[in-house]
């Protein structure tokens, strides 16, 4: 119920705006989130842009994940 | 799909998953209180990969599972008046009321409508002016900037056939009293990560700091759910007590302010009816003086009966983590997403449909 999915914003006209969820594209709503830019990646919610994603915080996760696979597989290698 | 595959990559899963099993965690039970969580879990087999010796309990952070049957009556009754078109999202339909689900009423010939969004709502109210268009608003804080905007618009663009019946619901107040009942034990909990992209993080500190128990701020992709496990675990190892936000990339520490002065300007807060839980002090949501004129409760009457418990449902104790849906009598044979008895078998988000979908003995 509380889904919310990743779409990029392609335009914006006032308060509405198009976005491209993977092919699909749907007016959304910025009423939540005008500071919305064309480009960016929101996540929606029931037809509204309720976040922008924050790209280098995605990133630093992801990094983090990939320091966590090098150390497990680092340290697999030391106990062989 | 970008913010989706990469959070997706096996290899990534399979080195948490392992560093997982290699530490020695102590007995622990987690529990994810929202219900998007409970499904992704089950559905990525997140249950089978955990050490054996963690529990994952499913919360109620269900909105179609905790909306009451008698919130569920007053949709019921606001459809017979003349000229009201009830708009609902699509996960309300099918659950039971005392008397009628919202399908058996549509099938009575009551005009009933599914709709996506609040602004579908809005639509069907412009293009029906004739018409008193009612939106069943359920939802927690996820949901209710996006009904509060819909009120806000309405008053904005004259639209004086718009009403919504706000059964709103609150979740930090649900989790306190989950706590407070003291009747299963939490090691850890993983925060709801998209009401917490509303509320922020910051409210969530409630749990290390009053209650001391670890919380993690997660997302809902496998990885995003494995890095929150290890963080819940390591957290309970090191016998710490915090909050970490593991979703940087939605949750920030103030939350969404815009979203949060909409919900302040449209609605107060109330005492609400919780399925499971009977009335919690101060968790609803209802409609404010400013806007009383698209409070559907003032412009109907929507008092109904006393209402009546489905016979046998668990719903209630699947719903305070006190059983699994595995040990109500009715679950599988009686009640599935066929024919479901209980709103945790009906919404896609439900344990109960998710133990039926995704569990293996």
């Amino acid at each position: 119920m509380c889904l919310a999915i990743p779409a990029k914003i392609i335009s914006i006209s006032n308060e509405t705006a198009i976005a491209e969820i993977g092919d699909v594209k749907r007016e959304i709503s910025l009423m939540l989130l005008p500071e919305a830019e064309v480009n960016d990646y929101v996540l929606i919610h029931a037809g509204y842009a309720i976040q922008k994603i924050d790209e280098d915080e995605a990133n630093k996760t992801l990094e983090l994940l990939k320091q966590m696979d090098e150390f497990y597989n680092n340290s697999g290698t030391l106990e062989e | 799909m970008k913010f989706i595959t990469e959070f997706r990559d096996s290899n990534l899963a399979e080195s948490i998953i392992k560093l997982l099993r290699k530490e020695a965690y102590p007995n622990s039970n987690l529990m994810e209180f929202c219900g998007g969580h409970t499904v992704a879990i089950f559905r990525s087999g997140i249950r089978e990969v955990v050490p054996k010796n963690v529990k994952m309990l499913s919360g109620p952070g269900c909105p179609v599972c905790v909306t009451s049957n008698s919130d569920i009556d007053k949709a019921g009754k606001v459809v017979r008046y003349p000229d009201v078109i009830l708009t609902t999202f699509g996960d309300m339909m099918k659950v039971p009321g005392s008397y009628d689900s919202l399908y058996d009423l549509r099938a009575k010939g009551y005009d009933i409508r599914v709709v996506y969004s609040t602004i579908d709502a809005l639509k069907i109210a412009e293009e029906n002016k004739n018409k008193k268009i009612v939106f069943f608003g359920i939802g927690f804080e996820t949901t209710a900037p996006t009904i509060a905007a819909s009120i806000i618009e309405a008053k904005r663009r004259n639209i004086n056939n718009y009403f919504v019946i706000s059964v709103l619901k609150l979740t930090i107040p649900a989790i306190k009293k989950l706590l407070s009942l003291g009747e299963v034990k939490v090691n850890g909990i993983i925060g709801p990560g998209h009401v917490s992209t509303i509320t922020g993080a910051n409210d969530w500190k409630f749990l290390p700091d009053e209650y001391k128990i670890p919380c993690v701020l997660t997302g809902f992709e496998p990885l995003d759910i494995l890095l929150g496990i290890k963080s819940l675990l390591d957290m309970i190892k090191q016998n710490k007590q915090e909050l970490v936000t593991e979703y940087l990339r939605s949750v920030k520490p103030e939350g969404n302010i815009i979203a949060k002065e909409m919900i302040e300007k449209v609605f107060i807060v109330d005492d609400s009816d919780w399925r499971g839980f009977n009335v919690i002090e101060k968790s609803g949501l209802k409609i404010s003086k400013e806007f009383e004129e698209f409070d559907a409760e003032k412009v109907f009457d929507l008092k109904t009966e006393p209402s009546i418990k489905n016979c046998g449902c668990k719903c209630d104790e699947v719903l305070r983590g006190i059983i699994s849906p595995v040990e109500c009598s009715l679950f599988r044979e009686v009640c599935n997403p066929e024919n479901p008895l209980g709103p945790c078998m009906v919404s896609s988000e439900g344990a109960c449909a998710a133990y039926y979908n995704y569990y293996v003995e």
